[in-house]
């Protein structure tokens, strides 16, 4: 059967990104533990509702670990206290009966907070569309089966590859470096054959997008890997210097010869 | 009144002759044209960064806060393409036949051709893209049989294939944004459709942070909006899903078309409780290895819900392996809609297994004892994961309890051949759209369908309009329809906010949904839809006298956003009741209890129904007028869908 507990939420409220925002204790009664976490805040927000107050505004959407969207750092840990989890994937009963939980949105320069516990993340959409794809227009592309890729190869671009852009990443980092995440995308194309042909313009342009953005430096802490709820590698920062590197070694016609 | 426009000869050549009989745009007169891409999930970036390639100017919209978080992130199984590169038989001919049979006879012969012929080029786009599909040790792709397919032409990237596609389309349209052919709007809703001289030349939509009321021109609009699932409140639909955009766009003229037409899918994980927010789905690529069942008696079943019975106490000879006893040749493995309705069969006669009882078993035991745990792990592993998080019960222990679940809406606005809806310039895309899936769509198509439509078929067809308008002239952003349009949204805005009553929009949506459920779920009745209709007409009474909508439009504003969706919903919902009672055969997802064979399987009525359903906004309160579109088939012979 299931449990149920009282809690006491410490919220982040803020009404808008010029507004000075600030903790609000709110209570969450009679909550089951085989609840979301979402859920506890929709039950909370339902009961704001019916007493006209304003409800928690938080991103959330596919509920299902897989959009990135949703985004709390919670009793300071973003996702909340399970490793390899995003928030909406997050059950109650990873807390107890009452335990006082402190919900905060990412903080970051680059991700400004909108309202609540809602940032914005454009600056990752920026980073991606400033060299994270491969330069092939619709149609006119060879048979698929064409291009052998080891399936180490394949798996371990995968595995880059999983990442859902959440910006836990930076969350967790003390200098918010979004390293992890831009480290991500320009490994999945370094490793693969497709991405060979401009992986140093890749590494260049996308560094070069997220230092504009504001985002910190990597001091090796490794608390983005440790916060990644898709288990994305910090080898992946290694492997993104190293093609930075390149990137600067090499000049434009010894890339091209 | 209604053409679907279907190019005339046999069907294997009526792509490639379309695509040579279509007018086309001269390069340099393309960036004389802006499209308006509304959504960003498969079908929406892969059309907009299509179109940018060939030098139109694309608006993108879309609700969320980057296009790469639109749902089709959230398809797991994987891709269909009629490559053939296990050597197994497969053809195009083949995908197209068995997308006809799945869909139960109730999909447009030409279309689903197409989508079968381009479907070879969808992963060869994507590949180039590099989205890292699953490979065999030599290098080549690897492919699964999905679905019940006999053959293997399912291509998947984990359990996570809509996500490195769409993160592979949205890479594309990143390229195109970068190279500024592509404006993205984030955060923005389409609120309405501006219409002038009866053709579609752009929008109205809200800046969700801001509140701030804007029109968009542009000389086309692509409805990729998705589907309407989350009309039942509770489905596998992200929460933000909603059918508004599409809705707005009926009430301007585009007809909609099989609305009843819903997919149950099979594989989802129970409901819990009250407070359940959404349902979470695990791909159906379970039911390879896992063995459906529930227990022989009624006792028996009772026991287990009330704890004192486990799984494992059930005797084999005490199981009941419903599937597999019904349907001996394709045993677990049966469509979509055949699953599911057997096992709501089993809990309604008090079979059903868990706390509530709405549930049956789908168990590993078998396939850990054949496979070991660990090629299982390998297999199904982050489902298994998924799972186990969700109901903090171990799967490789104890058999899951699934239990079917709102997941596709095959209906959608009525577009011809060329996508188009019956608004001249405005196209529906992807799921958006009725076109292909007829009454039930199989496993591993609704990727397949996206990409068809934003890559291979819109960028073809949308020239052919634009070429025939016959100028290059901007779009006047001064027409009054701009400014008309405009004020109507936010007269409606404002109706919303004065809504001071005392239930929520939430409690109001769930009631919408259990009466959709219960009457328009898996199983229907003249008797139950006449029912329904009654109580959603009061419900939408209710909803604009007795809504309690917060807050004020110059904000961030979920009440608001939500008031709106739900608004449109209740009134799509009374169009899905009429639609269903007015078929009165079952066919695919639609299953009338009046129609069945005596095994008690859906039983079709083609001398009657061989039609498309498509419906016309008549006026507020008014009933909507159906128009049909009879459906010629003229390389397949209509049978019986039979699985046993």
């Amino acid at each position: 059967m299931s449990a149920h507990m009282n809690l006491t939420l410490k919220v982040w409220r803020q009404k808008n990104d010029k507004s000075k925002g600030q903790f609000v204790t709110v209570q969450a009664n009679d909550i089951a533990d085989d609840m979301s976490f979402l859920e506890m805040l929709d039950i909370v927000n339902d009961e704001l509702t019916r007493k006209g107050e304003d409800p928690i505004y938080f991103d959330h959407d596919c509920r299902e670990g897989i959009c990135g969207m949703c985004s709390l750092v919670i009793n300071g840990r973003p996702h909340g206290p399970k490793y390899g989890i995003t928030t909406c994937q997050l059950h109650m009963r990873s807390f107890h009966d009452g335990q006082t939980i402190v919900i905060e949105p990412w903080r970051a320069a680059a991700f400004p907070v909108l309202k609540d516990l809602a940032v914005d993340r454009t600056s990752f959409d920026r980073i991606q569309q400033a060299g994270g794809y491969t330069n092939v227009n619709t149609g006119g592309a060879q048979d698929a089966n064409n291009i052998l890729i080891p399936k180490r190869i394949a798996d371990e671009a995968f595995e880059s590859a999983t990442c859902i852009g959440c910006g836990a990443c930076v969350a967790a980092c003390k200098n918010a470096s979004a390293m992890l995440f831009v480290s991500a995308k320009i490994s999945q194309f370094a490793l693969l054959p497709q991405g060979q042909t401009e992986r140093y313009e890749r590494a260049q342009a996308m560094v070069d997008q997220m230092d504009a953005e504001g985002f910190g430096n990597c001091t090796n802490t490794g608390a983005c890997e440790a916060e990644c709820p898709k288990g994305i590698k910090l080898t992946n920062i290694a492997r993104m210097n190293r093609e930075y590197l390149g990137a600067k070694l090499f000049r434009e016609e010894d890339i091209h010869g | 009144m209604l053409d679907s426009k279907v190019p005339a000869g046999p069907l294997a050549q009526k792509w490639s002759k379309h695509k040579f009989e279509m007018k086309l745009v001269n390069p340099a007169n393309k960036r004389k044209f802006t499209i308006i891409v509304v959504g960003t999930g498969l079908a929406g970036a892969s059309a907009a960064a299509s179109l940018a390639e060939l030098g139109y100017n694309v608006k993108t919209f879309c609700y969320q806060d980057s296009p790469r978080r639109a749902h089709s992130i959230a398809a797991q199984g994987g891709i269909n393409a009629a490559k053939d590169y296990q050597n197994d038989g497969d053809s195009v001919f083949r995908l197209f036949y068995d997308t006809i049979k799945g869909g139960d006879y109730r999909a447009r012969e030409a279309n689903v051709y197409r989508l079968a012929e381009v479907s070879t080029n969808i992963i060869d786009q994507c590949v180039a893209q590099g989205v890292p599909f699953a490979r065999e040790y030599g290098g080549l792709l690897d492919n699964r049989s999905f679905g019940g397919a006999q053959v293997s032409r399912t291509f998947y990237a984990r359990g996570q294939t809509g996500q490195q596609l769409l993160l592979g389309a949205y890479s594309a349209l990143n390229r195109q944004i970068h190279k500024g052919k592509v404006k993205s709007y984030t955060r923005h809703e389409m609120l309405d459709l501006v219409k002038i001289d009866g053709q579609a030349r752009g929008i109205v939509t809200r800046d969700l942070v801001t509140g701030k009321i804007e029109s968009h021109e542009g000389h086309a609009v692509l409805l990729c909006t998705g589907g309407y699932g989350n009309v039942f409140f509770l489905s596998t639909n992200a929460m933000g899903c909603n059918v508004t955009a599409a809705w707005r766009a009926h009430k301007r003229g585009a007809l909609f078309a099989n609305p009843c037409y819903t997919q149950i899918h099979p594989t989802c994980i129970p409901v819990t409780g009250d407070h359940q927010s959404k349902l979470t789905l695990m791909s159906e690529s379970l039911r390879n290895d896992g063995r459906v069942w529930v227990p022989r008696t009624v006792e028996l079943a009772q026991k287990l819900q009330k704890g004192e019975l486990k799984a494992v106490d059930i005797k084999e000879e005490d199981r009941d392996y419903f599937l597999e006893r019904k349907y001996p040749s394709f045993g677990n493995l049966v469509p979509r809609d055949v699953a599911s309705r057997n096992a709501k069969e089993a809990v309604d006669e008090g079979r059903g297994v868990g706390k509530t009882g709405v549930a049956v078993f789908l168990d590993f035991a078998e396939a850990i004892g054949r496979l070991g745990e660990d090629t299982v792990r390998e297999k199904y592993g982050n489902l298994f994961d998924m799972y186990y998080q969700i109901t903090d019960e171990n799967p490789y222990k104890q058999p899951m309890r699934i239990y079917p679940a709102v997941h596709y809406t095959m209906g959608g606005v009525w577009v011809d051949y060329n996508l188009m809806t019956t608004v001249p310039g405005l196209y529906a895309l992807g799921e958006c759209n009725f076109s292909d899936h007829g009454a039930n769509r199989l496993g591993a198509s609704a990727l397949m369908q996206g990409l068809s439509d934003g890559y291979f078929v819109i960028p073809y067809t949308v020239g052919d309009y634009l070429a025939n308008l016959g100028s290059f002239a901007p779009v006047d952003k001064n027409h009054p329809a701009f400014e008309e349009t405009r004020k109507e949204v936010e007269t409606r805005i404002n109706a919303l906010l004065a809504l001071n009553g005392t239930k929520t929009v939430d409690d109001l949506h769930k009631e919408l949904g259990l009466i959709m459920w219960e009457y328009c779920g898996m199983a229907r009745t003249a008797e139950g839809l006449t029912k329904a209709k009654g109580l959603i007409q009061n419900l939408k009474k209710e909803f604009w006298s007795n809504a309690k909508v917060l807050g004020e439009n110059e904000e961030l504003n979920m009440s608001l956003e939500k008031a709106g969706r739900v608004a449109d919903f209740i009134e799509l919902g009374e169009l899905m009741v009429d639609d269903a009672l007015n078929r009165r055969e079952s066919c695919g997802g639609h299953f009338r209890l009046e129609s069945q064979t005596e095994e008690g399987e859906a039983l079709r009525i083609d001398e009657e129904f061989t039609y498309v359903s498509a419906w016309e906004f008549k006026g507020e309160n008014q009933p909507e007028v159906l128009h049909k579109e009879e459906l010629v088939f003229e390389n397949v012979k209509l049978t019986q869908r039979s699985y046993k």
